[in-house]
């Protein structure tokens, strides 16, 4: 349990470090990217529905998996859509 | 031997989402970063499918195909306009799957598996609680992700909501969430196989983080929404890491903890960008959609305002030498921003100098105006933050203000009378000339008057700001050719 807390802190830490840095410019992008990333979940429903005796674990565990699914795939295609949009244009004569 | 894999391979993913996130901090990396991220996720997933003891493969594909379709269908059909109703439904997702994991995991403890040797059935004091607060989180997160959903998407009105005895009732369903938590950290050794305490417990804090979730975001008002999304993308990570801790899965804490820091730096960055506190802001009451239905006054102690036509902006943009365009969520509402970026090539082509200015909290989510922009092909580095930005006004011919109007209020500067009076603002008036694209004299989501409107270099261009911008791109055209 502390050696979990110990991991939650210091990530919490890099995670703070990281992102202060990402620009404005970035914020949308930011959020559904690491929307994408909690997406984490689905491999806790993967374990949690795949082991679970009782049908209503079981059943549990699915409807995690699908909407953790959603959020994993959906977060990182929407993602990929905005930031192929953010281009440099060459700059022009003047 | 197995278990040793996984646990690296959940490394090799938090790695991959770390540097993901940190190649997001350049627009010219961060598509590269995201596929960084997305690689990390699928060596997650693979290697507990491959690894992990899967009992039944069959329905666990079915959900990933039909999560993966549906998700996929979302992410394609999406419009840059419904981007933030978007976010605001994956965060409602993130966090009502994070909840659900550990109500499987808890039924797991209940009801095991005669055929497993994972049949644990003593939930012990700290596994209850975690279970409680993921649930908690979770399911706050889902509901108000989803009241967010429905004021984005104009579904539900952006105007705040509330209603007699509300805070009563808030404060009566933290109570009861309270006496759940109590009641297992304290009763569970008592019950440690008996199934209807836990779940009645779990049950209760479950139905009152409905209520709860709902009740956080309906007092919000539209405007105050970036901050209301930010914070619950926050939450979704925190979720996530608390069923980390139900299951003792560092990958779910590590990643949890990354998104819950990424939404709370957002979170503080719209609060500052209002110069209000979180807690000003939860309480709600503030704000509501675009443009009021209040009085329509067209003069302020004795001034009154100028309207002009497209045409003679036409001509007074073109003697310009330096134009910076403030756009706001008028921009996004009218759609107007591939009109607004043809403009700004217009006028770059006659060698003019042309900048966009946006405010951190303008529009419905951190980074809105970016991403419109973006899509209508408006190059980044012509992209200034407020801080970068505001010292040039002074040197600039026109300022074309599109739809936003109290990130560009005087009034927060030198009025302290004012309610947005310490806002950090857009020095628009500093700038020689002033054109506001708006519907009409109708106050801003504040219902506040914006002096600006009345000064000597102000003028006003009244329309939709999407018809305004076509016609002024046409005489633009005219004038130059």
């Amino acid at each position: 349990m502390l050696e979990n807390v110990i991991v939650f802190v210091l990530a919490g830490f890099i995670g703070f470090e990281v992102i202060t840095k990402v620009p404005q410019t970035l914020h949308t992008p930011l959020m559904s990217g690491s929307n994408a990333i909690s997406g984490i979940t689905m491999v806790g429903a993967l374990v949690g529905a795949g082991m679970v005796g009782g049908t209503w674990g079981k059943w549990l565990g699915i409807a995690a998996l699908i909407v953790a699914t959603i959020n994993v795939v959906g977060g990182f295609m929407v993602t990929d859509r905005m930031l192929q949009m953010f281009k440099k244009k060459p700059a022009r004569k003047s | 031997m197995n278990a040793d894999i996984i646990d690296i391979a959940y490394l090799v993913a938090a790695i991959l989402f770390i540097y993901g996130l940190k190649r997001l901090t350049s627009p010219a990396t961060a598509r590269g970063g995201n596929q960084l991220a997305a690689v990390g996720m699928l060596i997650a997933v693979a290697a507990t499918l491959f690894l992990a003891r899967i009992l039944t493969p069959i329905e666990m594909l079915g959900g990933l195909v039909v999560g993966g379709a549906i998700g996929a269908l979302l992410a394609r059909r999406v419009e840059m306009t419904g981007m933030p109703e978007l976010v605001a439904a994956f965060n409602g997702f993130g966090g009502i799957a994070s909840a659900l994991v550990a109500g499987a995991e808890v039924m797991r403890y209940l009801d095991p598996d005669p055929a497993s040797t994972m049949a644990l059935n003593q939930l012990g004091v700290g596994t209850s609680v975690t279970v409680a607060l993921s649930v908690l989180i979770g399911v706050v997160t889902f509901s108000g992700s989803f009241v967010a959903f429905g004021k984005l998407s104009g579904k539900m009105s952006g105007n705040p909501i509330s209603f007699p005895g509300m805070r009563f009732l808030t404060l009566l369903l933290a109570v009861g969430v309270i006496v759940g938590f109590v009641y297992l950290a304290l009763g569970i050794d008592a019950f440690p196989t008996t199934v209807p305490p836990t779940l009645y417990a779990l049950g209760g804090i479950a139905l009152a983080a409905l209520f709860l979730g709902v009740l956080l975001v309906i007092p919000i008002g539209g405007a105050d929404m970036p901050v209301v999304v930010a914070l619950l993308n926050s939450y979704s990570g925190l979720a996530a890491a608390a069923t980390g801790f139900v299951l003792d899965n560092t990958a779910l804490i590590v990643s949890g903890a990354l998104v819950g820091a990424s939404g709370l730096i957002l979170t503080m960055i719209m609060c500052e960008g209002m110069n209000r506190s979180l807690l000003n802001v939860l309480l709600g009451g503030f704000g509501g959609d675009a443009e009021g239905d209040g009085a329509v006054p067209t003069s302020m102690e004795g001034l009154t305002v100028t309207a002009t036509s497209a045409e003679d902006v036409a001509i007074l943009l073109t003697y310009s030498e330096k134009v910076i365009v403030v756009p706001g969520y008028g921009m996004a509402v009218a759609q107007a921003q591939h009109q607004v970026r043809e403009l700004g090539d217009l006028l770059l082509e006659q060698g003019i100098d042309v900048k966009y200015a946006v405010h951190p909290v303008a529009g419905r989510m951190p980074g809105h105006m970016n991403v419109l922009l973006a899509e209508a092909n408006v190059s980044y580095d012509l992209l200034f933050e407020m801080d970068d930005i505001n010292g040039e006004f002074d040197s600039t011919d026109v300022v074309l203000v599109v739809g936003a109007n109290d990130v560009v209020n005087p009034a927060a500067r030198n009025n302290p009378a004012s309610p947005i009076y310490g806002m950090p603002i857009l020095n628009v008036d500093h700038a020689r000339n002033v054109i506001i694209f708006k519907r009409s004299m109708r106050p801003g989501y504040s219902g506040i008057e914006n002096e600006l409107f009345f000064a000597d270099n102000t003028k006003m261009l009244f329309g939709d700001a999407k018809d305004s911008m076509t016609s002024l791109v046409s005489e633009v055209k005219e004038a130059t050719s």
